[in-house]
């Protein structure tokens, strides 16, 4: 029997199949929201891949223009929703920019430790659900508890878990919490020793790494070009971050490393280098929330909160490290109190673009850990 | 590293007076105004040369000037006619470490850019997206559709300032 099989295929020298196209998503529980996914298939090969947006989009940019600048801040909550303290970072800093206004020590460094923490709890919701994608459900099980108590703690400085309109043009809304600083160093303590049994669950994990390493290998000048930015661009090689090579607030006054991708399990800029590289950002993080802690001088929190925002005349391109890659708000003003025109540099949306180029020739299971490893946020994909 | 002046008085003796012109105020980044039929020439030289590198497109946004004339409607909204519509490119150098601002102007009746997607990959889906919403017509884009609307959306381009909104979309009430 074995032999005819055989016999079979030699005699066919090319098994060539007929094309086939299959929809992934919009409701398919890997893309991590509602995008759908064309696959144009050869057999199980994946020859080309076509993502199709837009389910969840909102115009915010049009919401923007019929707002005043502050009134905008709850909507870049609602773009990345899990990194909504950077979203915020970005546009206050932006604005001031183009108010020319300065701010105090205090409130910068209340921006960086939350825009910290935000980071981590963002990486653990990326690394958990990659996990939960490839069929790992305990490391889900565990990121979600680790970020809970952080959550906790935005909960205790602002009143919300998840949409926190917290940092507004020229400061925040709240000062912190007197117990703030104690629950922020005994969470970095907690936390350490938990970034070490993850790396045991996952990321050492046999299955985890076949899974992951040498698939979807994204090189470093290709990235670039296709503007990708962030854990994805780094995990490529490229030594880029903006809060080293661009920096904004007080990050020049931290020491941290900027993990790279290194290609340990297979190629540089693989999907198991991406993933790694948020486990080591996750710990420079801690670094960097350490010193600031530590270093974070007293002050009023809402002394440059300006009366009435109206800038002069002007246009303005912002940018900061989101969790996710180069966050760039564009405003130009009139002079009047609305903006006349945010545009979102969305990281997301700019990654997601260069699925095509990541998955030509692997197989259709591969799509799944190489979507994972971009780690999008549809909100902020669609705006 | 450049400035935007040096980078500018390169790209004038290049390509002469189909650069428009360096524009600086005290409140806005300087920018250079090039000619819309001529941008994709001139961004494969700004990404070429040596001196200049410029590897990466940060951002690529549309916007509507809303300079035309504009005539308000019984309804309360207002129609606009003439004027220019504009596409904003932010470059940068990861090499050289400079930045540069690119601006073109379109009329807003035919408004014809060069696409720029095959010197930068990245501009494919900001060029769809300024064609969704505002309605610019990017030349030799290679897949030039809507990205964030429906597809069959056929009310126009929702960022363009006298945009209306329509009563019906197959037969669903919009403002719900």
């Amino acid at each position: 029997m074995i032999n005819t099989i055989e016999k079979n295929i030699e005699t066919q020298p090319s098994l060539n199949t007929e094309e086939m196209i299959l929809n992934m998503g919009p409701q398919h529980p890997s893309t991590h929201g509602v995008l759908r996914l064309e696959l144009l298939l050869e057999g199980e090969i994946v020859k080309k891949v076509t993502p199709h947006l837009g389910y969840l989009h909102r115009c915010f940019e049009k919401h923007a223009e019929v707002m005043t600048y502050p009134q905008v801040i709850p909507y870049t909550d609602r773009m990345d929703y899990l990194a909504s303290m950077y979203n915020e970072f970005g546009y206050a800093i932006t604005v001031e920019k183009l108010l020319d206004i300065k701010v105090p020590e205090r409130v910068e460094y209340i921006r960086v430790i939350m825009g910290e923490l935000q980071r981590i709890a963002s990486h653990l919701v990326a690394l958990g659900t990659y996990g939960a994608d490839i069929g790992a459900m305990t490391p889900f099980l565990f990121c979600f508890r680790d970020r809970e108590k952080i959550l906790s703690l935005f909960e205790l400085t602002c009143g919300a878990r998840l949409l926190y309109n917290y940092i507004w043009v020229g400061g925040v809304s709240h000062d912190l919490h007197p117990d703030f600083i104690r629950l922020a160093k005994e969470f970095i303590h907690y936390f350490r020793p938990k970034v070490v049994e993850l790396n045991d669950l996952l990321t050492n994990n046999k299955i985890f790494i076949e899974r992951t390493a040498n698939v979807g290998i994204l090189p470093a000048d290709v990235a670039i070009n296709y503007g990708v930015t962030g854990p994805m661009l780094r995990g490529s090689g490229m030594k880029w971050d903006l809060r080293r090579n661009d920096p904004y607030s007080v990050y020049d006054k931290f020491d941290f490393n900027i993990p790279v991708g290194e290609g340990l399990m297979g190629t540089v800029g693989d999907s198991w280098d991406r993933y790694y590289v948020r486990i080591l950002e996750m710990e420079e993080s801690l670094k960097i929330l350490e010193q600031a802690l530590a270093q974070i001088p007293e002050g009023d929190v809402s002394s440059a909160i300006p009366k009435r925002v109206k800038p002069p005349v002007g246009e303005v391109y912002g940018r900061v490290e989101n969790p996710r890659g180069e966050l760039g708000y564009y405003i130009i003003s009139d002079g009047s109190v609305n903006p006349f025109r945010v545009k979102v540099r969305a990281p997301s949306f700019v990654n997601l673009s260069v699925m095509n180029e990541l998955c030509k020739g692997h197989m259709v299971a591969d799509v799944v850990a190489i979507l994972g490893s971009i780690d999008i946020v549809l909100g902020e994909v669609d705006r | 590293m450049k400035t935007s002046e040096e980078i500018y008085n390169l790209l004038k003796e290049k390509f002469n007076n189909k650069i428009i012109e360096l524009t600086s105020a005290a409140s806005v980044e300087p920018f250079i105004v090039v000619d819309p039929l001529i941008i994709h020439e001139v961004c494969f030289y700004l990404r070429d040369d040596n001196d200049l590198q410029f590897n990466s497109l940060m951002n690529l946004s549309g916007v509507d000037n809303a300079n035309g004339e504009k005539k308000p409607e019984v309804d309360g909204s207002i129609t606009i006619s003439g004027g220019t519509l504009s596409v904003v490119y932010h470059l940068e150098s990861t090499e050289l470490k400079h930045k540069v601002i690119l601006k073109v102007f379109t009329p807003r009746e035919n408004p014809e850019v060069q696409s720029v997607s095959d010197v930068w990959r990245c501009a494919d889906w900001h060029e769809r997206e300024a064609y969704d919403l505002i309605g610019i017509n990017f030349l030799n884009h290679p897949d030039l559709r809507r990205i964030l609307m429906p597809y069959d959306w056929e009310a126009g381009h929702p960022l363009r300032k006298d945009y209306k909104n329509p009563e019906f979309y197959h037969g669903m009430k919009v403002p719900y």
